[in-house]
């Protein structure tokens, strides 16, 4: 039993008081700024609770690229179309009523669980099985050893969900170029983010960090250029794609070749285990990286289309 | 006697019900993506707040890696969702513009 204090009452409150801000604010650029300063108190909440790893990819992705996602949304929009006639008040009342309800037995559940659980059975197991994981992050090796098909599967959701953005129609249209200011901020900033982002990917495999918050950063290092309107940079057509491809292929063909020598699916031999979790966190780096970029560009890039078309001249 | 674990789980379970309720009942395809967000981020507070052991024990990672994982599926839900919304808001100009 762990006794509350009074920083958690805190962050309690500040939580409550941001989701209803950002839930029912009649202006939605208010919604999503709330939005994301929700999402930065929730990683200090996960950092509380001992999450160090959640934390960081919760300031990284939760509320830093789902931010600019929804920023990026609202400005695509045309005005005029958020005027809309408010439910009539007895939906609003049976859906209320219907949440409290599921809300409540939810909250009995929750109490239940707490009250007959005994002991962290499957954290005791982790724990005793961390020496033969090749990492000595927790974290790290549950996701990549002992649940690695957990992370196969979510590196393929990312793909099939940035292969769905992308046939959707082309990307926005580019910003307009940032003033000098912001230009030589950028030109500061960016190779710092790939440094920072070098370091979570390498410092994974034994504290907080890891594939995930490191592509988030260099995501968010592509994002920034992106929006002081130098995308140049960028590697372009087949290489992009290629790029997001490959976390998700790296990881099957790992996962494939350990059968060679008498293993199961993405049953690593324990020697090698280390360096094949390091191979395969490199490609999920610059995989998750690339599609997080394209995905905020919202479509496939017009640049694409130019590769194709000087092809066929 | 309330402990931080109950009190974070709780709170994750009111958050995820706001969220519920706001992404049945608003109207704005945006407000809703956001509202299914908050959703999310009150069902991870459950997972976090169940691996918690105290303070210097060290907590269960496996909930840990299942919300790192769920972290980066929603995001791509929401990317996916928000490319929709904005071909749906194109396809919505079109027709008026005919």
């Amino acid at each position: 039993m762990t006794p509350i204090i009074l920083l958690d009452t805190l962050l309690a409150i500040i939580l409550l008081v941001l989701a209803v801000v950002a839930l029912h604010s009649e202006n939605l650029r208010q919604s999503i700024f709330v939005f994301i300063v929700f999402g930065l108190v929730t990683a200090l909440v996960w950092a509380r609770l001992g999450a160090p790893d959640v934390a960081l990819a919760e300031a990284a992705i939760g509320s830093g690229i789902a931010g600019a996602l929804l920023l990026a949304a609202l400005r695509d929009r045309q005005p005029g179309c958020e005027h809309i006639e408010p439910r009539p008040s007895w939906q609003v009342l049976t859906v209320t009523y219907l949440v409290i309800g599921v809300g409540l037995t939810a909250s009995w559940a929750f109490l239940d669980a707490q009250a007959s659980r005994s002991g962290p059975a499957i954290g005791e197991m982790v724990q005793a099985e961390l020496a033969h994981s090749g990492v000595s992050n927790p974290v790290t090796a549950v996701l990549l050893n002992f649940r690695a098909y957990d992370t196969l599967l979510e590196l393929a959701v990312l793909f099939a969900a940035l292969i769905g953005v992308m046939a959707l129609g082309p990307e926005r249209s580019a910003p307009q170029a940032a003033g000098p200011l912001v230009s030589h901020f950028v030109a500061w900033l960016t190779p710092l983010l790939i440094l920072a982002a070098g370091y979570l990917l390498w410092v994974g495999a034994h504290a907080p960090g890891g594939a995930f918050q490191a592509g988030a950063l260099l995501a968010a290092g592509g994002i920034i250029v992106r929006l002081s309107g130098k995308s140049g940079i960028f590697p372009k057509g087949a290489w992009l794609r290629v790029l997001a491809a490959s976390g998700y292929g790296v990881f099957l063909f790992v996962g494939l070749a350990v059968m060679a020598g008498d293993n199961a699916f993405l049953q690593y031999p324990s020697d090698w285990a280390g360096s094949l979790i390091l191979l395969i966190e490199i490609f999920a780096t610059l995989s998750i990286a690339a599609s997080l970029l394209l995905v905020y560009l919202g479509g496939y890039p017009n640049a694409w289309m130019e590769d194709k078309e000087s092809q066929h001249a | 006697m309330l402990d931080a674990s109950t009190l974070y789980g709780l709170l994750g379970i009111f958050l995820a019900s706001l969220g519920l309720h706001a992404t049945i009942l608003q109207r704005d395809i945006l407000r809703r993506i956001l509202a299914i967000n908050i959703l999310g981020v009150g069902v991870f507070l459950v997972f976090i707040a169940t691996a918690y052991n105290g303070p210097g024990v060290a907590p269960d990672a496996v909930p840990h890696a299942l919300v790192l994982t769920g972290i980066v599926v929603a995001v791509a839900a929401t990317a996916l969702a928000l490319a929709l919304q904005r071909r749906l808001e194109m396809l919505r100009r079109e027709s008026d513009d005919e």
